[in-house]
């Protein structure tokens, strides 16, 4: 499979890949990255949201 | 029988589509519902409740990133269950090919038809992106998760 990289399009057998995720209340993350001899060439990350902002609708009452 | 003070649910739903109007303006000249976009902003930015609009300022640059960031998909209409409003994009937001070396932490979704005004602010993690794909996919279009809701 190729990658795209900072030096071009690269094999991915020539790579050193790593991967990690890490969740929380908010969200997943997930990344992956792939070294040329310790030089990151690529990293990609995809957030997953869990849940997000709110606004309270408030009918005052009168008097 | 008896009277509940509320806030009217569907009142709330109607406010996702633009349907009452107390002030002055805009005039709304169609309508199709508008554009909306989401840019990236540097985790040194401040972006918050009080940003009105979209801005430039904190905004990340890189390779592959157009200032101003990427459209957003609203392809489900706004709903509401319970007493909550609520509308989530219909697809991930994705930014392809990209490299972010600045930490990010941020998006703000904006309404680019209405003179790019601010939307909401939602943040996340600290990221870098190199050569790659940053890639935000939404939560659950319901009133608990929903990425706007009025509750």
């Amino acid at each position: 499979m190729m990658i795209t990289t900072t030096k071009g399009d690269m094999e991915e057998s020539l790579l050193q890949k790593s991967e990690g995720s890490l969740e929380n209340d908010k969200e997943i993350i997930s990344w992956v990255e792939y070294r040329l001899d310790d030089e990151l060439v690529h990293r990609s990350v995809h957030v997953v949201l869990k849940q997000s902002v709110a606004a309270d609708g408030v009918a005052a009452a009168i008097g | 029988m008896a009277n509940t003070q509320a806030m009217c649910t569907s009142f709330k739903g109607e406010l996702l589509t633009g349907t009452h109007n107390f002030g002055t303006a805009p005039t709304r000249a169609t309508t199709a519902a508008d554009t909306f976009k989401a840019a990236l902003y540097l985790a040194t930015a401040t972006i918050n409740a009080s940003t009105t609009a979209y801005t430039t300022t904190g905004e990340v640059s890189g390779t592959g990133y157009t200032a101003g960031g990427v459209t957003v998909t609203f392809g489900t209409a706004p709903s509401t269950s319970g007493t909550t409003a609520f509308v989530t994009p219909s697809a991930s937001i994705t930014y392809s090919s990209v490299t972010l070396s600045t930490a990010f932490d941020c998006v703000l979704i904006y309404n680019s038809t209405q003179s790019n005004k601010a939307v909401s602010v939602h943040t996340f993690g600290s990221q870098t992106v190199t050569a790659g794909t940053f890639t935000l996919t939404m939560p659950v279009n319901d009133a608990s998760t929903g990425l706007i809701r009025l509750a």
